[in-house]
């Protein structure tokens, strides 16, 4: 695909060495000592925690994560529900605040920002895709896809351009003119895919992308995520959804708000003929 | 094999490596490729139930071939086969042993056990879905093979996850 889905080459999206907001670059336990030189990680969680309160009660739903995201990685966040899954990319995304904990986003801290303030950094570094698509229902596929250009004060006639371009990609053009409702499912997760690609955000979250979609329309936006980051898109995803583990670089297990595993993707040795259990011929 | 290989030859006589090649024509590479001399050898041992006979088959400027088919015998094993119903779901005993026995002799810790099959299984999902995406021109018996055992791999790695919430 061409540099479509995102614009790999734009500088922009990878900071020079800037002292300024090159904070303490490292404060986990678990995580090895980088060397001043070596550039922040797109995103960094430290100590995380996450308590919901209501009357007397209060629920831990994260308890303490560490967690680094590389530029143009692909991590599946995976786990049983009520795990804090969804939970956890709320809270790296700005859309809920922390408890405790440090969140830091191309080398800038970020988990002590006001909600406008996160809003802004969002439209030009975070892209959302959530499971229920959350289009605008009162405008048009193209208005919802052109939006967050012209709020981030892309000048209109670039952002129709980059709008026609994820249109195009996503195999959506035809839809253009109509309103989400009238799409299906696929459509219009397709077209929540395009929006929050529209100002090529250095990291992409979804929440379970592909959760309300049947298996047909599932394949074809697994398959549109999976071009995004063949072309340099980072992605954080939360999913039940195994195949996923087979497409992303690294998959965390996330077990009662903590972090159980965090493994590289690799594929099984050849010698595993992947069928051979599951095919058994009699003889 | 036993069974598909009756089955190819109820559709009509054969050659080994005329089986080998439909077997793999029709499942795909997803098929766990079976060696010509494991045919060879259920042939013989079809053809010393019974359930297969031979003949061999001259060829000009080439060893003379061995051509099977199938005998009423063969012909009523397989009715047999296609009637019957299939063993219910299969359990990974031998994971599943693993996971409540050996922590008991304090020989593992169960989260490590279930980590390192869980990244097993995610390695095995990653060749599936390469296998997958170079699909487009398989047969669909081709395709609804990956697509099974991706499926299985799903409850596999569900079933991991129960084993956590259970044993852990």
């Amino acid at each position: 695909m061409r540099r479509i889905l995102r614009g790999a080459g734009r500088p922009s999206s990878q900071p020079g060495p800037r002292p300024a907001d090159t904070g303490p670059v490292d404060t986990g336990p678990s995580a090895a000592v980088p060397s001043p030189q070596d550039p922040p990680p797109l995103l960094r969680a430290r100590g995380l925690v996450k308590v919901y309160r209501s009357g007397g009660g209060s629920l831990e739903a994260i308890r303490g994560v560490d967690l680094d995201i590389g530029t143009g990685e692909f991590v599946a966040i995976m786990g049983p529900s009520g795990s804090g899954k969804s939970t956890l990319l709320h809270v790296l995304g700005g859309l809920e605040p922390a408890t405790r904990g440090e969140i830091w986003l191309r080398g800038q801290r970020v988990d002590g920002l006001s909600a406008s303030a996160w809003a802004v950094l969002r439209r030009r570094h975070v892209g959302f895709v959530f499971q229920f698509f959350n289009l605008l229902s009162t405008m048009t596929v193209a208005d919802n896809v052109e939006l967050p250009a012209l709020l981030a004060g892309v000048p209109p006639r670039q952002a129709r351009r980059r709008r026609e371009e994820l249109l195009a990609e996503l195999g959506i053009t035809a839809k253009a003119d109509t309103a989400p409702s009238r799409l299906s499912g696929g459509e219009q997760q397709r077209v929540a895919l395009a929006r929050a690609l529209a100002n090529e955000p250095s990291l992409l979250l979804a929440d379970e992308p592909t959760g309300n979609l049947d298996s047909a329309n599932a394949r074809d936006v697994l398959r549109l995520l999976c071009r995004a980051h063949a072309s340099g898109q980072a992605i954080l995803m939360v999913t039940h959804d195994a195949k996923v583990a087979g497409l992303a670089d690294r998959v965390v297990s996330l077990f009662d708000g903590m972090i159980a595993d965090d493994a590289t993707v690799v594929p099984a040795p050849r010698r595993q003929a992947p069928l051979r259990d599951f095919l058994e011929l009699r003889g | 094999m036993r069974q598909p290989l009756l089955a190819l030859l109820a559709k009509e006589p054969a050659h080994g490596y005329e089986l080998k090649l439909a077997l793999e024509q029709t499942f795909g590479q997803a098929y766990p490729s079976p060696n010509i001399g494991q045919i060879y050898v259920t042939l013989k041992r079809l053809e010393q139930d019974g359930l297969v006979r031979s003949q061999d088959v001259e060829q000009d400027s080439r060893p003379n071939k061995r051509v099977y088919e199938l005998t009423p015998a063969g012909r009523e094993a397989l009715a047999v086969w296609v009637t019957e119903p299939i063993e219910g779901p299969r359990v990974r005993d031998e994971f599943f042993m693993k996971l409540v026995l050996a922590p008991m002799a304090g020989l593992a810790d169960r989260l490590e056990l279930i980590n390192s099959q869980r990244r097993h299984y995610f390695g095995i999902m990653r060749n599936l879905m390469d296998m997958q995406a170079g699909m487009d021109s398989a047969t669909p018996a081709a395709r609804l093979l990956v697509e099974g055992a991706v499926l299985h791999l799903q409850a596999d790695l569900d079933w991991l996850q129960r084993c956590q919430e259970e044993l852990l």
